[in-house]
């Protein structure tokens, strides 16, 4: 039993615009693996909701006229992981999420819902960040598209604005086209758990295999929201692939990031499993880009 | 004849449950019931000055808010012990029903009853309570310190008991010249039972009497605790206990029966229901004990242990519940496990500020265990000594009998168990490549035994009652106080009367509802007692009514008793074997004969005064990630000589349950408390870090089945020593592996960041 003073259906994208509008005070919810559980803690007892579940045309992953990866908001995880573009391009984003909780978590649990929360640890965010993904919001306004950087603005808050939605996220083909990636998630079970550290790290090599012609990375729970290590990604472009290298990169994000002392995790536990899983993550990249190391 | 015990059957209860038809606390209550939630504190101590209602009486929906200033002043004991009637033996009784001296984060102090869940929490949250704040202490050291927070008012120092054990001479022995000495501290945390099904209950009154149906393992304890906290006689209580979603002992304590009961009391007798979310039963239910422990032995080169010191300090948080038997119990087993000489033990069991510590599966012997098999390996290392050798030279020996129990050990047990876990592991050829390693990335493989005995004879009272009623068509029902919470004693119970009676185990069936009014008299399940303690009812009662049947069949068939025998639910003919009539045909006649009429039943109780002990080990296999301070568990097995195998399948279970409860213990699990506040951190099952099946290596059990002479079945405790051994074979296969010896568990991946960084493997 739930203490939900509302729950209004939207049965549209327009119609759920107009019902952002009508009832502003309304939260909005998809899968609900969130917004239920705050709820059942009282947290948002008694709130309006307005369901957007309902809307398949938010659903589903499609490659668009320029090679701009477009992915629904209201996709799920498993769906992620199991669809052919996502595999295709961008297989990490799919590996990263099908680290989200457990089976039933990934098939109700959303990626619009996972950026919304504006939660640093989701697992899907330190991925998008380090492929550069566009946040499409649509609002009274028509169609708005922010970089996902600017997307979140401080823990638990992001830009979403009056009567407006996530619709969708985009990965531009400039970020992904030639890229390979892959995602650490550092947490204390195999399953069902948050992570203690998030790490995406993305490659793309010369066409030898010899030289790093871009790399990037970012992470989850490194601070407030997920964030980019761009003197690594600065120190690594351009550079021959070696163990040197690789040692360098995996220091200097250390410049980059500032994870904070909490009860679920050290401040320099968090730095040294971060340089550490850097490390792998990058050498686990250059090798799926054809490197050698 | 066919047998039944000794064979993997199919569960009683399987389809049921499979089938989600076995009906539960919930499903049993009627929708008409009001809904009782609790208002916890939100300061670890202090006293409530005032609660203003007024908010939340007039929220729609609330019937009733109660409050600590409501209760019946009449402290109770709420631990699931069988009652003494020596009041020197009796549990503390320092409870009551809601609390205006506040003594952990998240006491009661006061309840709200409204027509529904959502009501009831709105009116949770329109309560202002106004509390007066008093200084906390959470560490179980600094709460015996001179001028810490006082608990209790008859407890100077917060020191509820402390007991002792002294051997020999110490202090002369350890003076041997040439003696190495080692010397640790070891620590386990406080951890949560994390049964699937939460605690909840509801109570109704009727004819002047209430009424609890409860997710309990323990319904005629918590029949006389009921009694006790309301001021009623125990009569005027009924308890039914249907089928309940585990316990591990967090249920062998009376939890919220009395406030429930009270509850509906204050309401005209209406229904009320009151059910734990998770979030409550992690913290206002009970937890396993953490325990410091401090050992020192002085030990020659050769191996043999001169002299040995032990401490515990065992943290009881804010009541009194089990109290000191846990420790007691722990440190029971330090002399005994590897007999010395001159031993000076002493442990001491203290409150302090955290959530009240009760019965948990094992009962002291895994934070002993821990402390105890971690030392052993630490001794190992010192003085150049294979962990195998030293066990082998030190451990109980056969026929090693205990003064205070009677406990004999009849059988070459842990050498047995020893052999088959090493076969089964490959062992020794494993310790021997894992030796001095280096590289980041490490294995290890380390061994544990455990020590551990069944029921609480002579400690306490053991009895057991069993009643068996006969069908018309030669099946029967039988019920004993012995309860089934998922272990499975429906069923082994079902093949011990099967066999026992001599009917087919399809003739057989089993009352698993304990309700007080009819249910005979029994304590319930904790102890790892009922497969052994339920036992002897059963065959005594199938004794007994063996013999009416076949005095029956006497009349029916003018053979003589000693001629007649019952075989696979037939009367049979003793000397040629032949049957003269089915069971059935039996008592149909018997039931509806128009020149005498019988129903036929037996009832006996059982009282017990033995107890046997049931050993075992472990031995685990791990891989150590250095730079990542991770471990990955490769391999673990767990052999147990639990006497006679009832039912292999489910003793199989058994072990795996309580191995994955283990691995929890020794890696992941701890219940954490916010230094400043008092506030517990983590209770919840995300942030709280129970075990799951990925963090699993398949997990392997094995048995050595040497019969236990002094049960009619040969069969002794299982029900919590897999849990015993598992977390120090763990921590002693890290200590191979990396050559770390930590002294704590979980040894989660912070604590190996620090050791690791201490013992520069790690380089930042």
């Amino acid at each position: 039993m739930y203490d939900m003073k509302a729950l209004y259906q939207a049965q549209s994208v327009s119609d759920a615009v107009a019902l952002r509008q009508t009832h502003p005070e309304a939260h909005i919810i998809a899968g609900g693996s969130d917004v239920l559980v705050q709820m059942r803690e009282g947290k948002r007892a008694g709130v309006e909701l307005i369901s957007i579940y309902g809307l398949d045309e938010l659903r589903g992953v499609s490659l668009e006229e320029d090679g701009t990866i477009r992915i629904g908001s209201l996709t799920s995880f498993s769906h992620i992981t199991r669809d052919p573009i996502i595999q295709q391009y961008i297989n990490v984003l799919g590996e990263a999420v099908d680290q989200v909780g457990g089976p039933q978590i990934r098939n109700i649990g959303t990626i619009g819902g996972n950026t919304c929360n504006g939660v640093t640890s989701a697992d899907s965010a330190s991925t998008l960040h380090a492929y550069d993904a566009i946040v499409e919001l649509t609002g009274p306004d028509g169609v708005r598209r922010q970089p996902i950087s600017e997307f979140y603005i401080r823990a638990g808050k992001v830009d979403i604005r009056e009567g407006e939605l996530q619709t969708a996220i985009l990965i531009p083909k400039e970020s992904y086209a030639d890229t390979f990636g892959h995602y650490i998630k550092y947490a204390m079970r195999n399953a069902m758990d948050i992570a203690t550290l998030g790490t995406s790290v993305n490659v793309r090599l010369s066409a030898d295999k010899k030289t790093v012609e871009r790399v990037r990375v970012a992470f989850g729970v490194a601070g407030p929201v997920p964030l980019r290590a761009k003197t690594a990604e600065a120190l690594a472009a351009g550079k021959p692939v070696s163990m040197e290298l690789t040692e360098a990169f995996s220091q200097a994000v250390k410049e980059d990031i500032n994870p904070r002392d909490s009860w679920r995790a050290a401040k320099d536990f968090r730095l040294h499993i971060a340089v550490e899983s850097a490390r792998r993550a990058f050498i686990e990249s250059v090798k799926l880009a054809g490197g050698e190391l | 004849m066919s047998k039944s015990v000794g064979k993997s059957v199919t569960r009683v209860d399987a389809y049921e449950k499979a089938a989600g038809r076995a009906k539960y606390m919930d499903d049993l209550c009627d929708r008409s019931a009001l809904v009782a939630k609790i208002c916890h504190s939100t300061i670890a101590h202090g006293y409530v000055k005032s609660i203003d209602v007024t908010a939340a009486e007039a929220v729609p929906g609330v019937v009733r808010v109660l409050t600590c200033f409501d209760v019946p002043q009449i402290p109770f004991p709420t631990a699931g012990h069988p009652w003494s009637t020596d009041p020197h033996h009796q549990d503390v009784a320092d409870r009551l029903l809601l609390n205006r001296h506040i003594r952990y984060y998240g006491d009661e102090v006061a309840v709200v009853i409204a027509e529904d869940e959502v009501s009831a929490a709105q009116g949770i949250r329109a309560l202002r309570v106004e509390y007066e704040e008093l200084p906390f202490v959470l560490d179980v050291q600094k709460a015996m310190e001179d001028g810490a927070p006082q608990l209790h008012g008859k407890y100077p120092h917060n020191i509820l008991a402390h007991t002792d054990i002294r051997r020999g001479d110490y202090e002369a022995a350890r003076k041997e010249p040439g003696l190495i000495k080692v010397e640790g501290w070891y620590d386990t945390p406080t951890v949560q039972h994390c049964h699937i099904e939460n605690h909840g209950c509801f109570a109704y009154e009727e004819a002047g009497r209430v009424v609890v149906v409860t997710s309990t393992q323990i319904p005629h304890i918590i029949r006389r605790v009921v009694g006790q906290a309301l001021g009623i006689p125990w009569g005027k209580v009924r308890i039914v206990k249907p089928y309940i979603g585990g316990g591990f002992g967090n249920k062998q304590d009376a939890l919220y029966e009395p406030l429930c009961a009270w509850c509906s009391t204050q309401v005209g007798g209406r229904l009320v229901k009151l059910e734990c979310s998770r979030e409550e039963t992690f913290v206002s239910n009970r937890v396993r004990h953490a325990i410091r422990t401090h050992i020192i032995s002085y030990v020659r080169p050769d191996g043999t242990l001169v002299a040995r010191k032990f401490e515990a300090f065992s943290n009881q948080g804010a009541y009194a519940s089990h109290g000191h038997g846990i420790v007691a119990k722990g440190m029971g087993a330090f002399p005994q496990l590897y007999p010395c000489d001159n031993l000076e033990c002493d442990s001491w069991t203290v409150f302090t500020n955290r959530p009240s510590a009760g019965a948990m599966r094992g009962y002291g012997i895994p934070q002993a265990m821990f402390a105890g098999e971690s030392h052993i390996d630490d001794i190992c290392k010192a003085i150049g000594m294979t962990p195998l050798a030293f066990r082998r030279k030190n451990l109980m020996p056969v026929g090693y009998v205990d003064g205070f129990s009677k406990n004999e050990l009849y059988t070459d047990t842990f050498n047995q168990c020893m052999e088959k876990g090493m076969a089964a592991i490959d062992y020794c050829r494993k310790f021997e490549e894992y030796q001095n390693q280096t590289g980041p990335v490490r294995k290890g493989i380390g061994l544990a035994v455990f020590w551990y005995n069944t029921a609480v004879w002579p400690i306490s009272l053991e009895s057991s009652s069993c009643r068996m009623v006969l069908n018309q068509d030669g099946s029967l029902q039988f019920q004993t106080g012995e309860t089934e919470i998922g272990q499975g004693c429906d069923t082994a119970y079902s093949q011990m009367v099967a066999d026992a009676v001599g009917v087919p185990l399809s003739d057989v069936h089993v009352v698993s509802t304990q309700d007080t009014d009819v249910t005979p008299f029994g304590t319930g399940a904790y102890a790892s007692r009922q497969t052994y303690i339920g036992g002897f009812s059963i065959m005594q009662t199938a004794v007994a009514l063996r013999e009416r049947i076949l005095n029956i069949a006497h009349e029916q068939t003018r053979m003589p008793v000693g001629n007649l025998d019952l075989v696979d639910g037939q009367i049979v003919h003793k000397s040629d074997g032949r049957v003269l009539k089915s069971l059935g045909d039996l008592a149909t006649e018997s039931l509806y004969s128009l020149e005498h009429s019988q129903h036929i039943t037996a009832e006996t109780t059982a009282q017990i005064k033995s107890n046997a002990y049931s050993f075992g080990c472990s031995f685990a296999e791990v891989e150590v990630d250095i730079p990542m301070c991770k471990v990955k568990l490769l391999n673990i097995i767990n052999v147990h000589d639990c006497g006679t195998l009832i039912n292999p399948a489910l003793a199989e279970a058994q072990v795996h349950g309580g191995m994955s409860m283990a691995i929890g213990y020794g890696l992941s699990e701890e219940l954490k408390f916010d230094e400043k506040t008092g506030k517990p951190l983590n209770n919840n099952l995300l942030d709280y870090k129970l075990s799951t099946f990925m963090d699993h290596p398949a997990l392997q059990a094995a048995f050595v089945e040497n019969p236990e002479p002094t049960s009619p079945y040969g069969t002794k405790a299982l029900g919590e020593p897999p849990a015993c051994s598992p977390a120090p074979a763990i921590r002693n296969a890290i200590l191979q592996a990396t050559g770390v010896a930590i002294d704590c568990c979980p040894i989660t991946p912070h604590v190996l960041y620090r050791q690791f960084k201490e013992a520069g493997l790690i380089k930042d």
